[in-house]
């Protein structure tokens, strides 16, 4: 930092380019995603799938193919695998999930003990490092984002149905099964496009902070989806210039960037006053 | 003339190893209203999902509204049929209000990829008033009275414009003032729509004047079925609930009004 104000000649730079627009796209899906997880209040069910993604990841790396499509292979897999879990109630959904998650950790450790020599890559994989973002990892992180905002513009009123009222939903005529199957699957899509930027360990915060914070803010869903995108972004972009100017790891700054948001959402929501669930038997 | 719109034949159900529904068969005529009581776990509302094909048929067939249900056309039936749960638990903070919650009940027929009309939401904006909840459009769904939701829950059965109305225990968990505004309308739009209607209750209390057919359920098996003067006497509601029930004090009063 100078004495005048902020050096932003950083921003000439393309590797710092390439971190704004990962930022800015990153916070942009993981907002988005993030939305339908704390709506429905699946929030472990994202941090599961995000684990999952992290151990393909690593799975990729020890067996030499793409650690992406390892990522997408197994958060789909376990999108499909948790999601029937949590419905059926064959068992309570606290304990599979948790089951499901503690599993994905193990595996995430056991490919990264199995790898010979450096273990950089996994590390970042870790940690995230969007300053070294590549031209590959952008692009296809610009197309999910268009394609998750995309299927928000057609399928807006379905997924509002799902994610506010799915039982209604499913008694109306809409395909809520798919929908809500649909909504699983883009996280774990977000998630791995996302992993390379944000890191395993770290991207669960950036789907759930800035949506939790929105949710805090609004009763409208298209408001709260623009506010979580908002905070999303800002949270990327806050972060970096928080990493570049005292030093410290892009993905940790983003997600505690992310967090004292929620703080400051939580503490001035005006839904602070609203009682917790409505408690039966109702008054007419 | 047929007018048989929802016709059971031997329908078996069962969760795991419990039987919900055991060679239940059951014929309802168009514009028909039938109360459907009994004890908890009788099958009552495992009845209603087979008529809107949310429930599995391990045994039996169902036609309803003149198809026969498959596991592939039972999502464009639903469309024509409302229904309306006993009052749910909502989070306060969800965000959604009550207009967009009504709308809800449109989106089956609108299809994918369309969005509503003015004329739909026109339509909401009457159908709240209709039901007495024109003032709370804009409320959010969490911060509604459990009568009030009902109403929401009412209007939204009623913007999907069903030919059958299937109505779980809506009355459940209201206070007695709001089941008595419940029930009235309830009975206003069976007549207003000529719907036909299935309404489930334990709370015999609860039942319309309306009816016309009572069903008896008991163990997941029509226990009996007949109109409302034959199925309400001592001895037979006595032995359908297994506990002494008084006709006198407790369904006479509230039938009467």
């Amino acid at each position: 930092m100078t004495g005048a104000g902020m050096d932003f000649s950083i921003l000439q730079y393309h590797f710092m380019q390439n971190a704004i627009l990962a930022g800015l796209l990153g916070g942009i899906t993981c907002s988005v995603v993030g939305v339908f997880v704390v709506t429905m209040h699946l929030s472990f069910i994202g941090v599961c799938i995000a684990h999952a993604a992290f151990a393909g990841a690593l799975l990729g790396l020890w067996l030499g193919f793409n650690p992406l499509i390892g990522a997408l292979l197994f958060s789909l897999a376990a999108a499909a695998i948790i999601g029937p879990v949590a419905d059926r109630g064959e068992l309570n959904p606290d304990t599979s999930i948790g089951i499901v998650f503690s599993l994905m950790l193990g595996l995430a450790f056991l490919f990264m003990g199995l790898m010979q020599g450096a273990r950089t890559e996994a590390l970042n994989l870790f940690w995230g490092s969007i300053l070294t973002v590549t031209q590959q990892d952008l692009i296809f992180l610009a197309a999910i984002t268009g394609v998750i905002v995309g299927l928000v513009a057609v399928f807006y009123k379905e997924i509002q149905a799902v994610i506010c009222h799915r039982e209604v939903a499913l008694a109306v005529g809409i395909p809520a099964t798919v929908v809500f199957y649909g909504l699983l699957f883009s996280t774990g899509v977000t998630i791995t496009a996302s992993l390379q930027s944000i890191g395993g360990l770290l991207i669960y915060s950036l789907i759930l902070n800035p949506a939790a914070a929105a949710y805090q803010l609004t009763y409208s869903l298209k408001r709260m989806l623009f506010i979580a995108v908002a905070f999303g972004v800002i949270s990327c972009w806050a972060g970096l210039v928080a990493s570049y100017f005292f030093d410290v790891p892009s993905g940790a700054a983003i997600v505690i960037t992310s967090a004292i948001i929620f703080g400051l959402a939580t503490a001035f929501s005006p839904k602070r006053k609203v009682k917790g669930w409505q408690q039966a038997p109702l008054a007419g | 003339m047929d007018n048989t719109v929802i016709e059971i034949q031997d329908a078996v159900v069962s969760y795991r190893e419990d039987v919900a529904l055991q060679g239940v068969s059951l014929e309802v005529r168009k514009g028909e209203f039938i109360g459907i009581i009994g004890p908890n776990g009788a099958g009552k509302t495992t009845l209603l999902t087979i008529v809107n094909g949310l429930g599995k048929l391990v045994h039996g067939q169902a036609r309803v509204l003149g198809s026969w249900l498959n596991g592939s056309n039972s999502i464009n039936l639903r469309k024509r049929i409302g229904y309306v749960a006993q009052v749910e638990r909502i989070d306060p903070r969800l965000p959604i209000n009550v207009r967009e919650t009504v709308m809800v009940g449109c989106y089956g027929r609108l299809g994918l990829c369309r969005r509503p009309t003015r004329a739909q939401w026109e339509r909401v904006d009457e159908v709240l008033e209709m039901v007495g909840i024109a003032h709370l459009s804009q409320r959010p769904i969490g911060h509604l009275s459990g009568g009030e939701y009902q109403r929401a829950a009412i209007a939204r059965a009623l913007v999907q414009q069903p030919e059958i109305f299937l109505l779980d225990e809506p009355t459940a968990s209201i206070d007695q003032k709001a089941q008595r505004e419940i029930l009235s309308l309830i009975q206003l739009i069976h007549r207003e729509y000529d719907m036909t209607t299935l309404f489930v209750t334990h709370d015999l209390r609860t039942l319309p004047p309306v009816c016309q057919r009572l069903i008896l359920m008991k163990d997941g098996r029509i226990w009996q079925q007949g109109s409302p003067e034959s199925m309400l006497r001592e001895e037979v509601l006595t032995q359908l609930f297994g506990a002494p029930i008084s006709v006198a004090t407790e369904i006479a009063p509230v039938r009467a009004e």
